[in-house]
C-alpha cells in the first residue's frame, strides 16, 4: 500500500492502542521521580554526601514531598509577562516530551491473554523524525517560555536555547542517519531488529559519540546547560515560572533525559536483546530496555558530577567545528560501506 | 641557563599548558581528558561519604572549647561566685550582670563574704571571648561544652543563676584524651 501517510508496523484494536497509551504514560511518569531520586542520591555519593534522607527510608518520598510543595504554591504570573503564551509553554513542554516517550520501543509483540500486542506506544514507519519533530516543537517550549516571561534572563536563555538546541539538533540527526543507512530501515522496533548480530554502538562508535555530546546539549544537561546556567542566567527560561509552571518543565527536562536515554538504547545498545544468545521470556523486554535506560541515566548524571559547564562559543563552536564534520564523515563512511559490501 | 639563575633542584613544578591549537588533536586530547575526569569522580565514589548526620551524630568538642558558661559550686553547696563582677568587667560584650549581696549566717550562700544574688548572661550578646574564665578569681566561671544556643525569644537567651548552675540539659559530648 503506498500512501502519504506513515505507515504504523503493526496494526491493533483501538481499545489496546488506548490501554497500552495509558500503561507507556503511567510507566514513563513514574520512572521521573525515579530519575530525580537517582540523580540526586548518586550525584550526592561523587560528591561525598548522602543527598536527601530526610523524608521517608532513604529519603525515597522526597519526590513526593516535592511534588506537593510545588502544586501547593501560588500560581504567580510576572506583570509584563503574556498571558496565555506563559501558561501553554511549560504544557508544549511536556506534551513534546511525552509524546517522544510513545516512540520507545518496550519489546517485541508479545502475546498477552493471546492477544498480540506490541510492547512499545507506536511502531511508526518514521521512528526517528517523528521523535526529532516532537524535540523541535519542546523548543517552542522552551522558547515561548523564556520570551513570554518578559523577563531578560528568561529571554537570555530562551535565546540560548534556540541556538543550542538547533545547532546539535543537526549534529544529533546526523549521528542516527549512519544508523538508518546501515539497519536501512527508519521503524525504531525493526531498527532493534537488525541489531541481533551486534549492537551498532561497535560499527556505529562515532555515531554513538556523537549522539551522547548531542543529547546532552539537547536535554540542556551539563556540560551543556547554558539554557539555565544558574550562576548567570538565575534559571534561564524558567526564572519567573514557580509552582505548577515549573514542575511541568522540571519533570519534562527529566522525561527528555528518559526519552533520550530509551533512544540511545534503543538504536545503540540494542533495545530488548540481550548480548552472548541469551533469549530471555518476553515479558523480561521492558526490564532489559529501562535497565539500559538507567545505565545511560547513570552515565548522565557521571558527566554531571564531572564536567564544568562550557563557554558560549566553545559550546558553538563545538556544535559546528567539530560535531557537524564529524557526523557528517560518519554518515559518508558509513553509507560508503554499506554501498561496498 | 645562567649560572647565576636559581636551579629549583628536582623540586621543579611542571606547569600544565593549554591545549594547543589544532582540531583534531584537540579533539582526541579533551577526549581523554574528558577520561580522565570521569574517572577522577569514580574515585571520589569509592571514597564514601564524609558526612556528619549533624542531629544525630555530633562531632566531640575539645575540652577547650568556649561553649556555653557554667557556675560552679564547691562540694559542701556553696558557690564559688562571690559576686566581685570582674566578669562583668572584663566582658567586651557587656553581656554578664551580677548584682552581688551580703552573706549572713542565716543565708550564706557562697564561700565569701559576699555572693552573686543576680547573676545573668544575655547568650544573645556573648562573643564565647572566655575573657569571664580568664578574669574570675576563683573559677566559678568557666566556658561548657554547649554550643546549641537557639532559642525562639531572645529574651529566653538571658541565662539566670539558676540556669547556669544546673547540669545542661543535653549534653554535648566531649572528646576524649588523644581523640
Amino acid at each position: 500500500m503506498r500512501t502519504t501517510l506513515a505507515l504504523v508496523g503493526y496494526h491493533e484494536a483501538v481499545w489496546i492502542q488506548i490501554v497500552k497509551a495509558i500503561v507507556i504514560f503511567a510507566v514513563g511518569l513514574q520512572l521521573v521521580p525515579l530519575v530525580l531520586m537517582m540523580e540526586r542520591k548518586i550525584l550526592g555519593r561523587f560528591q561525598q554526601r548522602y543527598g536527601p534522607n530526610r523524608v521517608g527510608p532513604f529519603g525515597a518520598l522526597t519526590p513526593i514531598a516535592d511534588i506537593i510543595k510545588l502544586l501547593t504554591k501560588e500560581s504567580f504570573r510576572p506583570r509584563t509577562s503574556i498571558g496565555w503564551l506563559f501558561r501553554l509553554a511549560p504544557i508544549l513542554s511536556i506534551m513534546a516530551a511525552v509524546a517522544s516517550l510513545a516512540l520507545v520501543p518496550f519489546g517485541d509483540v508479545q502475546k498477552i491473554f493471546g492477544t498480540p500486542v506490541g510492547l512499545y506506544g507506536v511502531d511508526l514507519s518514521i521512528g526517528p523524525l517523528y521523535v526529532f519533530a516532537f524535540g523541535a516543537i519542546a523548543f517552542y517550549g522552551v522558547m515561548l517560555g523564556g520570551w513570554s516571561s518578559g523577563s531578560k534572563y528568561s529571554f537570555l536563555g530562551a535565546m540560548r536555547a534556540a541556538a543550542q538546541l538547533i545547532s546539535y539538533e543537526v549534529a544529533q540527526g546526523m549521528a542516527l542517519v549512519g544508523v538508518v543507512i546501515t539497519a536501512q530501515t527508519l521503524s525504531l522496533t525493526e531498527i532493534v531488529t537488525a541489531q541481533r548480530g551486534m549492537w551498532y554502538v561497535i560499527p556505529q562508535f562515532m555515531g554513538f559519540l556523537i549522539f551522547m555530546v548531542a543529547s546532552f546539549a539537547e536535554t540542556n544537561r551539563p556540560p551543556f546547560d547554558l539554557v539555565e546556567a544558574d550562576a548567570e542566567l538565575v534559571g534561564g527560561y524558567m526564572t519567573e515560572y514557580g509552582g505548577g509552571g515549573f514542575a511541568l518543565y522540571f519533570f519534562a527536562e527529566y522525561l527528555n533525559v528518559i526519552v533520550v536515554s530509551g533512544i540511545a538504547t534503543t538504536v545503540f545498545l540494542g533495545g530488548w536483546l540481550m548480548p552472548f544468545g541469551i533469549h530471555p521470556p518476553g515479558w523480561v523486554d521492558p526490564f532489559i530496555v529501562i535497565g539500559k535506560m538507567m545505565v545511560f541515566v547513570t552515565f548522565f548524571i557521571w558527566v554531571r558530577a564531572t564536567l564544568p559547564r562550557l563557554r558560549y562559543d566553545q559550546l558553538m563552536s563545538f556544535g559546528w567545528k567539530v560535531l557537524l564534520p564529524l557526523s557528517t564523515l560518519n554518515v559518508l563512511v558509513t553509507a560508503i560501506i554499506v554501498v561496498a559490501t | 641557563m645562567p649560572d647565576h639563575a636559581w636551579n629549583p633542584g628536582p623540586d621543579v613544578v611542571v606547569v600544565q599548558r593549554a591545549p594547543k591549537a589544532g582540531a583534531a588533536g584537540g579533539l582526541y586530547r579533551a577526549f581523554g581528558e574528558t577520561l580522565r575526569g570521569l574517572k577522577t569522580t569514580f574515585g571520589q565514589l569509592r571514597e564514601g561519604v564524609t558526612t556528619v548526620q549533624y542531629p544525630e551524630e555530633k562531632i566531640p568538642v575539645y575540652p577547650r572549647f568556649r561553649g556555653r558558661h557554667r557556675l560552679h559550686t564547691f562540694e559542701n553547696g556553696l558557690e564559688k561566685c562571690v559576686g566581685c563582677s570582674l566578669c562583668a568587667a572584663a566582658c567586651p560584650a557587656d553581656c554578664i550582670r551580677v548584682v552581688a549581696a551580703e552573706n549572713t549566717p542565716e543565708n550564706r550562700v557562697s564561700a565569701g563574704e559576699r555572693y552573686a544574688a543576680v547573676y545573668e548572661i544575655n547568650l544573645s550578646r556573648c562573643i564565647f571571648c572566655g575573657y569571664c574564665e580568664v578574669a574570675c578569681p576563683f573559677d566559678a566561671i568557666t566556658m561548657g561544652n554547649d554550643f546549641e544556643l537557639s532559642d525562639y525569644n531572645r529574651s529566653d537567651l538571658i541565662f539566670t543563676k539558676e540556669m547556669l548552675l544546673a547540669e545542661p540539659l543535653e549534653r554535648t559530648p566531649l572528646r576524649a584524651e588523644g581523640e
